[in-house]
């Protein structure tokens, strides 16, 4: 008798296929490796996927994109090894920025596994900043940006600028496209800077699109000349690499040149300033190519 | 040291499966890892085994296809195959090769029960 209805038709329901025992006609159901059947469905079968594994995060960093576009934010993500003169360079590019450019709005998020010292060290040059601290992570990753965003007066300031109501912010925050703010994109008086100091680390960083506009990899002259074919992926993946504490090269056996041409080895188009924010020696340009509109 | 992390999104990815699928255990998960993803594979594959226990993930089996990269010469213009970043051309030895492929990290697909 058939066991789902009671019809008294010997089929067994399709699709779901019992193991008989051959002594003694018992069948077995949920023998497979499930350990379980569900009628309709066969035992084993094939799931294509074909999903990318950082689909999650590129979604959003995709959101972030559209975002700080139509924000008329300039976002960059800065990254490096731990030491390398991140917090010292932004500090540095922030008072300059604040006499030469005092119009130009600026934030920072700061990323690291722990401490908020960054964050604090910014925020003595008067600048906004938002400390992101990843516990154990060893990169930051879209969402967090787009949480430490949304705290940033410079997320509210291009609110204020288009007399936007408070709700239509939480609105945002959860679409997926940004058309509503696209409009405004052209009412923008001047762009404004958010600079993203990734945790110092100069591997995983490279993976995660954070919805920049490009990645800044900064190297100082105290590490090895050849760190960009150590660490390729993350020079393969900068736009500009900065090459810093350039008032230490008397004192180094550091090859400015063959550094450089390491970086291009791993990617030709990759653009290259040399800098002291000590000193202030090539700040103008970093400042240029900061201001400088796609 | 970015592999776990990476696990984690793979299982996220094959958990969402599973309700969308209706499926209840992986027997085997077939993810591609291209030359150039950044990815250090015995380590991926440690973070999934670790991650595994009281998943659907749980037992399954993990095969990684790992395709080669390939770049086209800035020098001869030749399309090669190059094992590493920095690479010269195996052709004409310049320097300066992007990878076009070879970048990809994917769950390609699951047999799953």
């Amino acid at each position: 008798m058939c066991v789902v209805c009671g019809c008294g038709s010997p089929v067994a329901p399709q699709g779901v296929e019992a193991q008989v025992d051959a002594r003694t006609g018992d069948l077995h159901f949920g023998a497979g490796a499930a350990r379980a059947t569900v009628p309709g469905l066969s035992a084993e079968r094939t799931v294509r996927i074909e999903q990318d594994v950082l689909g999650a995060n590129d979604r959003v960093a995709r959101q972030n994109r559209a975002h700080f576009r139509s924000h008329g934010v300039r976002a960059l993500n800065l990254v490096s090894s731990p030491g390398s003169g991140k917090t010292t360079l932004l500090c540095a590019t922030i008072r300059a920025l604040q006499r030469s450019h005092p119009q130009v709005p600026l934030a920072v998020i700061e990323g690291d596994q722990q401490t908020t010292h960054d964050a604090e060290r910014i925020r003595a040059t008067g600048a906004s900043a938002i400390q992101v601290n990843t516990g154990k992570g060893c990169h930051l990753d879209a969402p967090m940006v787009a949480q430490a965003f949304a705290r940033l007066p410079l997320h509210g300031r291009a609110h204020d600028h288009h007399g936007h109501e408070h709700e239509h912010e939480h609105e945002h925050e959860h679409e997926h496209e940004h058309e509503h703010e696209h409009e405004h994109e052209h009412e923008h008086a001047s762009p404004s800077l958010l600079f993203i100091e990734n945790v110092g680390n100069l591997v995983c960083p490279a993976l995660w699109d954070l919805g920049e506009e490009a990645k800044v990899v900064i190297l100082s002259v105290t590490e090895g000349e050849d760190k960009p074919l150590k660490y390729p992926d993350m020079f393969a993946a900068a736009q500009l690499m900065v090459l810093a504490k350039t008032d230490l090269l008397p004192h180094l056996q550091f090859d400015v040149q063959r550094c450089e041409a390491y970086a291009r080895r791993v990617n030709p188009g990759i653009r290259i300033l040399r800098l002291s924010a000590t000193t202030g020696e090539g700040m103008d340009a970093w400042l240029q190519w900061l201001l400088a509109r796609e | 040291m970015h592999e776990l992390s990476l696990a984690g999104n793979i299982l996220a990815l094959v958990e969402g499966a599973a309700v969308r699928e209706a499926f209840t255990r992986v027997l085997q998960i077939r993810l591609e890892v291209g030359r150039f993803a950044a990815v250090e594979v015995p380590a991926l594959r440690f973070a999934l085994e670790s991650l595994a226990p009281g998943t659907v993930l749980e037992g399954a089996e993990v095969v990684i296809d790992e395709p080669p990269g390939s770049a086209v010469c800035p020098g001869c213009g030749r399309g090669v195959e190059i094992v590493a970043r920095g690479d010269p051309c195996p052709c004409c030895g310049a320097y300066g090769l992007m990878p076009r492929s070879g970048d990809a990290l994917r769950v390609v697909d699951l047999q799953v029960v």
